[in-house]
């Protein structure tokens, strides 16, 4: 068992790049449609509930609700972003579509697979929270620079998102299950986290299991960034969400090997 | 290097309770085209994915181009040329894109996949078609480059999982053609088909399997005399049974299969005139194949 699992680890530090290059290649055929949909997507939500409910709300934690608002979809648009395109695209790539097969027949592992797809969904995680960064900025809700700052959390969150929806896809015996899985966890996640109002409005048994979430990790590290303002306990965050990259990795894979490696 | 490419041994695998593999037992020779023929559910392709190391046996031993697998199948399989029973090209990549795309996974360069892509596309007859979508190819085409793309690592082996099931006659000859020119050339093949016409023309040499089990073994000739060795009258159109008795002097064996009745015979002639003046039957005398040696010895046909 060691032995073998050790077998379908990555084989080296590179060979996933093969993979994050073949999903690049398929996405700059539509690439155009793709970068369009995550810019149009913030502006309708930052513009219909940034204006809408700001309007009621007022100020929040000492700035704009939709200031507020703004970092809070950066956070959960990487958390959805890496999330569809692990269970959807990932999915098809490994089951109906047979890349995976494809690729076993190679010189890649299980696990050098299942890295370049994590690695790859992190990207399109990147460019969708930063496309709300832009339209954040444009409209003078965060600064430039902030989206920088944002940037590596933005990645860690998409690593962390691609590596939880891996293991639900391992599991899935088909897409059907994938609804489970948004519904039960990601959308109570968006509403414990502190996305749409302050996490300290929940009761605090709320707030304290709320805190193990890795979104409000992500949360209290992206909101700070795009604020300008220094983060509380940042390496706590960091660390926490470094976990939840790194053991889904490792679970995912043995669950992969299990299903496709008999 | 050894001059074995493919060694199993006592090799048995079950999934449940169903035993798949069941004391499996085989060598090919380098250079040498392998086949394993046997009918769906005979454990062909579950061995195809054993010697890449895709299945674990749960006994016995496999080594590949000298690796042990599945412990050193990845590095068995960086000479190792793949082509699946399923297509799995990339549809919406075009034809290049799709030897651009694979050869990375080998860890070659842009430019040493540039340099060997023309070849290739000689050699699968798609020159006019490397910037055509794959998802435009015909099924044919489609082979064709899912067996261009499995020679981009160079490989000393192909193991090919019924490489032309699902072809028109025309696509299927010209897969055969082609891989001959890969045996004149010194790579190694194993084969898996359903096909006898396939295996005979193919093969050196093949393992006939039935439910796993290994029922015979040998070149195609060698088997078709040692286990037949007579010509064949296919005789239908009428009661099978009642035909059995009336040529049973003059047959050395006969099988009944449905509605027809094979007779092996060294004496046709005198099978004929036995049945001659019976209306209605259609008789089709012919030199014995590999769909005889394989009911023969099981009793049953192989389905198609």
């Amino acid at each position: 068992m060691g032995e073998s699992f050790a077998a379908v680890m990555p084989a080296n530090a590179y060979n996933w790049i093969a993979v994050w290059r073949r999903n690049f290649l398929a996405w700059k055929k539509v690439a155009l449609a793709s970068i369009l949909g995550n810019l149009a997507d913030p502006i309708t939500n930052l513009f219909g509930l940034g204006f809408g409910l700001g309007l009621i709300v007022g100020r929040v934690e000492g700035t704009s609700y939709i200031a507020f608002l703004a970092a809070g979809m950066v956070a959960t648009s990487a958390m959805t972003s890496a999330t569809f395109e692990t269970m959807y695209a990932a999915f098809a790539r490994m089951d109906a579509k047979r890349t995976w097969e494809a690729i076993l027949s190679t010189q890649l592992t299980l696990g050098d697979i299942v890295l370049g797809e994590l690695v790859w969904a992190a990207s399109k995680s990147v460019l969708a929270g930063t496309a709300i960064g832009i339209v954040a900025a444009t409209l003078g809700y965060a600064s430039w620079p902030s989206i920088l700052y944002a940037m590596p959390t933005i990645a860690l969150t998409g690593l962390v998102f691609a590596s939880l929806a891996m293991v639900v896809i391992a599991l899935a015996p088909s897409y059907d299950y994938f609804v489970f899985y948004q519904t039960l966890v990601l959308t109570p996640m968006v509403f414990l986290c502190g996305v749409v109002f302050p996490a300290s409005q929940l009761p605090g048994s709320f707030q304290q299991f709320a805190g193990l979430l890795p979104l409000a990790h992500s949360v209290d590290l992206i909101r700070p960034a795009m604020l300008e303002r220094g983060a509380d306990s940042a390496a706590l965050h960091v660390g926490a969400l470094c976990v939840y990259a790194v053991l889904p990795f490792f679970a995912s894979t043995a669950l992969f090997r299990r299903r496709l490696l008999r | 290097m050894s001059t074995v490419a493919i060694e199993l041994a006592g090799v048995k695998k079950s999934f449940g309770d169903k035993v798949i593999v069941n004391e499996l037992s085989f060598s090919v020779a380098r250079g040498e085209c392998f086949g394993l023929l046997g009918p769906n559910g005979a454990g062909k392709s579950t061995i195809a994915r054993m010697l890449l190391g895709m299945i674990s046996p749960d006994a016995g031993t496999i080594t590949v181009l000298n690796e042990p697998v599945p412990s050193r199948a990845r590095v068995a399989r960086v000479r190792i040329g793949v082509v699946p029973q399923f297509d799995n090209l990339e549809l919406e990549f075009t034809v290049r894109e799709n030897l651009l795309v694979f050869g990375r996974y080998f860890g070659m360069s842009a430019r040493k996949i540039e340099a060997v892509a023309p070849s290739l596309l000689e050699f699968a007859r798609l020159e006019s078609k490397a910037d055509v979508r794959v998802s435009e190819l015909s099924g044919g085409m489609k082979r064709r480059l899912t067996l261009a793309r499995a020679l981009i690592n160079d490989p000393h082996l192909l193991v090919m999982d019924e490489p032309t099931t699902g072809l028109d006659p025309h696509a299927r000859h010209l897969i055969w053609e082609r891989l001959r020119v890969l045996l004149a050339r010194g790579k190694t093949i194993l084969l898996t088909t359903h096909f006898m016409e396939e295996a005979e023309r193919l093969c050196d040499r093949l393992c006939v399997l039935e439910g796993g089990r290994k029922i015979a073994e040998g070149k195609p000739d060698g088997l078709i005399d040692e286990h037949i060795g007579c010509n064949v009258v296919e005789i239908y159109g009428d009661d099978p049974h009642q035909l059995c008795e009336l040529i049973r002097p003059h047959a050395r064996h006969i099988e009944v299969s449905g509605e027809t009745l094979f007779c092996y015979t060294p004496h046709p002639d005198q099978v004929r005139v036995k049945l001659r003046g019976r209306a209605g039957l259609r008789i089709l005398q012919r030199p014995p194949n590999l769909e005889d040696v394989f009911l023969r010895l099981t009793g049953r046909e192989m389905e198609k």
